[in-house]
């Protein structure tokens, strides 16, 4: 039998859970669940691919190719500073839409003005950037075999390092720091936690910080394996949920879990029914979910 | 000389398409407005009414299934029908959990119906989308004045009666249980009725609502393709509830018409300020500006123009704020 899908499979559920990590942590801290999300997701592909491109102008020798990668170290860093910048692109649409529905106090207003808000900001990459697709670099690259027929590209395997080594990051911030602490306790009860002394507004921030970062680390990942459009991010959205639901929406780990489960059934369901269905099979996780387990797997009820 | 055939045919279009689009908003008034449930897949519940009147009601082609010639209204009735089902069926998996499930569900509905509508050749006809839809009164194409008045009095008298039945039906003992329940659900509860079933008929009547707004609008085309139901579609019918005011039904008609009107004039506007190879960028900087639309009134104005004045804000049906997970 031959595995390469198992293959595929991880690698998009690793994109899968480094946006619904995003997601479950915005709907922990601000419970809603943003659909702008995956405008974050695109915002920070094409943010890195424009960095980049300043970077390759001024320094030409980080535009080169890093072997055995497609991509110079321009893109690397470019990755880093765009991450930065996503973050705060959505910490901006927390303070000029987000935080004035918050204070209102109507959860589902705020899922509405998300909704809005991810059309306009797709709308606007379409604007500046217009729908023809991107490609980090032109490079064709050779899949090294893995044994069991499983072949992978060093961009591929260097996007599976990334994931894993952004999520275990993230743990060891959300369980080991001050910070991280002072984020769960919002996440538990925010009013308890401004009571103990806790900067709510910070831990709002920084978690659109983190969001905003990962869902940038997922878009770039994404336009190194498929392209750059402005709709990835919008397509990227029902996986991204279902994988946060799946995995009990507010849990990281879960969504890790999540995000690769989603993966992996798109992968093994394309073989049988056609890859033009692929989106569907997120949608049939989510229902299925609903259905049996609403809590997720982590399994705490609501 | 002005060219008044020209005026009129163009006016009478405009308004059957604003109404077209009303009789959606008002089924999302229904849902949204007095019931408080969250549908971010009106494109679907749209897509669905069109295509199950055009497989009703078109000459068999054999390209896909269908086919039945049936008569128009039958179409229509068909149309609401589908989509309420289908309404019903969402309903019946994310009612009972949080608003936000429902939300999430519904946005998943609009993906996969999409999928379908382009890639179930034998049941949508794929991309080539559904053709040769029978047009009412096309008998009078010959005289464009004679064929847009009628399609308009036509749209125009199928509004009213959707209106009339949804204003007797908020003043119902129906209508007071769904109020009823978005101010104090437990209350009514325990005055012996289910929530959850009055949420699902008002969320299938609704849906239902679309589906014939889909259908009008496949008529009135006469061609459907999968183009047509895009998420623009669901953002445009929700600003036009939001700037009209959510929980009234003039304010939906109202949002209809004034957002129907200003993409119309922003259309016009950009094919004739822009150069042809800008065009695609001018018509997404027009969402930008419809969605900053929606947000300002979000922000702004959430009762929109018409919307109740006091108290009677639509809330969310499900607590979601303290529902702590982790």
């Amino acid at each position: 039998m031959n595995l390469q899908f198992v293959a595929d499979g991880l690698v998009a559920g690793s994109m899968i859970a480094l946006g619904a990590t995003g997601v479950t942590l915005t709907y922990s801290i601000l419970r809603f669940s943003n659909f702008a999300h995956g405008e974050f997701v695109s915002w920070g592909a094409y943010l890195t691919m424009t960095v980049a491109g300043w970077i390759g102008t001024c320094v030409p020798r980080l535009a080169e190719p890093l072997e055995p990668l497609s991509v110079g170290g321009g893109v690397v860093l470019a990755l880093l500073l765009a991450m930065g910048l996503t973050g705060v692109l959505a910490w901006c649409l927390d303070v000029l839409l987000y935080a004035r529905l918050r204070q209102r106090g109507t959860a589902i207003a705020l899922v509405m003005a998300s909704f809005g808000a991810s059309m306009a900001l797709r709308a606007l990459l379409e604007v500046v950037y217009t729908t023809k697709p991107a490609y980090y670099s032109t490079e064709l690259q050779i899949a090294v075999p893995l044994g069991h027929g499983i072949r992978l590209t060093p961009d591929q395997l260097a996007l599976l390092a990334a994931t894993f080594v952004l999520v275990a990051l993230l743990n060891v911030f959300l369980t080991r720091t001050s910070t991280g602490r002072a984020m769960r306790a919002v996440s538990e009860s925010p009013d308890l936690a401004r009571v103990v002394g806790i900067d709510v507004s910070r831990v709002v921030r920084i978690t659109w910080y983190l969001g905003g970062g990962l869902a940038c680390a997922a878009g770039v990942l994404l336009g190194l394996v498929v392209q750059i459009r402005p709709g990835m991010g919008f397509d990227l959205l029902l996986p991204l949920f279902a994988a946060a639901i799946l995995g009990g929406i507010g849990s990281v780990p879960g969504a890790l879990a999540g995000g690769l489960i989603v993966g992996l059934s798109e992968a093994a369901a394309v073989q049988v029914v056609g890859a033009q269905w692929r989106a569907a099979v997120a949608f049939v996780v989510l229902v299925a979910v609903l259905i049996a387990r609403p809590s997720g797997l982590s399994g705490r009820a609501s | 000389m002005p060219d008044i055939a020209g005026i009129v045919s163009y006016g009478s279009f405009f308004l059957v398409l604003v109404l077209i689009n009303g009789i959606a908003v008002l089924g999302l008034n229904l849902q949204w407005g007095e019931t408080g449930l969250f549908n971010v897949g009106v494109a679907a519940f749209v897509a669905i009414g069109a295509y199950a009147s055009a497989l009703l009601t078109t000459p068999a082609t054999g390209a896909h299934v269908g086919g039945y010639a049936l008569p128009i209204a039958v179409g229509w009735l068909g149309a609401m029908g589908a989509s309420a089902l289908l309404s019903a069926l969402v309903g019946l998996v994310t009612l009972r959990l949080r608003a936000d499930y429902l939300a999430i569900t519904t946005f998943g509905v609009a993906v996969t119906v999409g999928l379908v509508t382009q890639n179930a050749e034998r049941l949508t006809g794929g991309t080539f989308g559904v053709s040769f839809i029978p047009r009412p009164f096309a008998e009078l194409a010959e005289r464009p004045v004679a064929f847009a008045t009628a399609t308009l009095v036509l749209v125009g008298f199928v509004t009213l009666l959707v209106y009339l039945a949804l204003e007797r039906l908020a003043r119902s003992p129906w209508g007071r249980v769904l109020r009823a329940i978005r101010e104090d659900e437990i209350a009514v509860a325990s005055l012996g009725k289910n929530p959850v079933h009055y949420r699902l008929q008002a969320f299938a009547l609704g849906g239902a609502l679309m589906g014939l707004s889909g259908a009008l609008h496949a008529h009135f085309v006469g061609y459907i393709a999968p183009d047509n139901y895009q998420a623009s579609l669901t953002f445009q019918v929700w600003t036009m509830l939001i700037v009209g005011g959510a929980g009234s039904n003039r304010g939906a008609l109202l949002g209809a018409l004034l957002v129907w009107g200003l993409w119309s004039v922003t259309g016009l506007a950009t094919a004739s300020l822009f150069a042809a190879e800008d065009q695609a960028r001018a018509a997404a900087l027009r969402i930008v500006a419809i969605g900053v639309l929606l947000a300002g009134m979000i922000v702004y104005r959430p009762r929109g123009l018409l919307g109740p004045g006091t108290g009677t804000q639509p809330k969310e049906s499900t607590p979601v704020s303290g529902a702590a997970d982790a």
